[in-house]
């Protein structure tokens, strides 16, 4: 087993971590940096719930290898508010009641998230489909929908 | 027996070699042991599930540069094996011209697995289910293989050999796709039925592409992709001469699905059994003949 050390930038700050070959993402920003906002739901790239931006693209961060992300900029749940204020998005959950348990909701943040960011008005049925890989086991999934639907709407 | 449904990986040494010549003497030195990896989402479900015991796993993406997307007027397309699903789903160059490829990558997994996976590892996965396979077929795709003897080209046609077994020896690289200038007027689509309309791996997958060609006696050319419903993604080519040859109409589309049809020889899963996969493949031929028909007729 080889140990590699990488460098990345997690939600602005500059991280140095010696990782073996095999740590995921997940892992790395779980087990090392102790963000734990991110969730592992399967470990399998089915649900979501571990989902996170690398170099602004949405990935599972479980399906990811620490080592892969060397110079890399990531942004987990705990990055998405800024100078004390949560971002619309987040604003726009609690607002529609789109959180029960909140296992999936980081997954969900980020996908949306990413979704507003390339396509800053989207159909209800991109917004769906945006979301497919985000399971969602409590909400029924409408309140989550509305929630992005409102951010879509609001500018 | 272990209580944990969703292990971690197991140990493993990552490799990333400085050239395309050092990553395949390589995997060639370490047959049986190294194998090469693109988004590794194939890779990593088989090493948590303790069916790939590999003690390296080699990173080939952008080795050489190989994560390029381009269009040459003359040559036509090119995709880097590097390049993931969904930078191919948002070239311009892919969605006038290749539309079909878009929407194989459309039907694969969720938006955030397609920012890992690649249609080259789709296709090196030799699963019969490969979603984007069957758009690669038609489209005539010819893949640039890297060995330790050089370069050379393997058309995709001849590629397969069994579930997960194609004709790479130790050492190869796949480094690209590449697809000619698609023809005058055609249509393509690819028809996949899951369990869910979205992100499950496909019960049947049925690629339908066409377009006017003088030379055949029908004045059209047809081709056919068939996914999981033989141990091979499935080019029926009797119905493909058969569509060539005869008048094109409602009866000549139904007698082709037929043909399709016969041609496939499923296995019983936990998504279908091989009797519905078999009369899918005859539904699904017969609606995607119809349509390519329809719009290629439409656009002459
Ligand atoms: C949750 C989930 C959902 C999925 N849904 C779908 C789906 O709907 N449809 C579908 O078709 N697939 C699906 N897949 C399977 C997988 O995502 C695809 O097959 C994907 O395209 C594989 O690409 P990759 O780049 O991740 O390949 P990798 O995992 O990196 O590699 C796949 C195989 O190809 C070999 N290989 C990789 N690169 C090369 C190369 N350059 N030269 C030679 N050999 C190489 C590897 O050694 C390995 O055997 C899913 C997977 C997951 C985890
Ligand atoms: S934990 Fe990564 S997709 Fe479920
Ligand atoms: S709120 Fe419980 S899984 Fe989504």
């Amino acid at each position: 087993m080889s140990y590699h050390r990488i460098t990345l930038s997690v939600n602005g700050s500059v991280e140095q971590l010696d990782v073996p070959s095999q740590m995921t993402l997940l892992q790395a920003l779980r087990d090392k940096l102790a963000l734990t906002g991110t969730k592992n739901g399967c470990n399998a790239g089915e649900c979501g719930a571990c989902t996170v931006l690398l170099n602004g693209e949405p990935v599972n961060s479980c399906m990811t290898l620490a080592v892969e992300c060397d110079g890399a900029s990531v942004v987990t749940v705990e990055g998405l508010a800024g100078n004390g204020e949560l971002d619309p998005i987040q604003d726009a959950i609690i607002d529609e009641g789109g959180v029960q348990c909140g296992f999936c909701t980081p997954g969900v943040l980020i996908s949306s998230r990413a979704l507003l960011d390339r396509n800053p008005h989207p159909t209800e049925a991109e917004i769906r489909e945006a979301l497919v890989g985000n399971l969602c086991r409590c909400t029924g999934y409408v309140r989550i929908v509305e929630a992005v639907k409102q951010v879509a709407s609001s500018r | 027996m272990s209580l944990n449904a969703h292990p971690e990986l197991p140990e493993f040494d990552y490799i990333r070699p400085a050239s395309l010549m050092d990553a395949s003497r390589f995997l060639a030195q370490h047959a049986g042991e190294a194998r090469p990896m693109l988004g590794g989402t194939d890779i990593f479900v088989r090493m948590r599930d303790g069916m790939w015991h590999d003690q390296y796993l080699v990173d080939v993406k952008n080795l050489d540069g190989t994560d390029k997307l381009h269009f040459d007027p003359q040559a036509g397309l090119i995709l880097g094996a590097g390049v993931n699903m969904n930078r191919v789903m948002v070239s311009p160059e892919v969605q006038t011209r290749y539309p079909l490829l878009a929407d194989a990558c459309r039907s694969v997994a969720s938006y955030q697995l397609r920012t890992r996976a690649t249609i080259v590892g789709n296709i090196c996965n030799a699963s019969p289910a490969g979603d984007t396979i069957g758009a690669c077929l038609v489209l005539g795709g010819v893949l640039d293989v890297h060995g330790v003897n050089g370069y050379r080209e393997i058309p995709l046609a001849g590629f397969f050999l069994g579930p997960g077994k194609t004709i790479l020896q130790p050492g190869d690289i796949v480094t690209a796709i590449r697809f000619p200038l698609p023809p005058q007027g055609n249509t393509g689509v690819y028809l996949k039925l899951g369990r869910n309309t979205w992100s499950d791996l496909s019960i049947v997958g049925v690629t339908v592409y066409g377009y006017p060609d003088a030379s055949a006696a029908s004045g059209y050319r047809f081709r056919i992709a068939l996914a999981s419903v033989a141990p091979v993604p499935l080019i029926p080519r009797d119905a493909e001469a058969y569509l060539s040859q005869n008048p094109i109409g409602r009866e000549t589309i139904r007698a082709a699905a037929n043909l399709a049809a016969e041609s496939c020889s499923p296995i019983d899963d936990v998504r279908g059994s091989a009797k519905y996969r078999k009369a899918m493949v005859k539904n699904l031929t017969r609606k995607g003949l119809e349509k390519v028909w329809e719009s290629v007729n439409r656009k002459a």
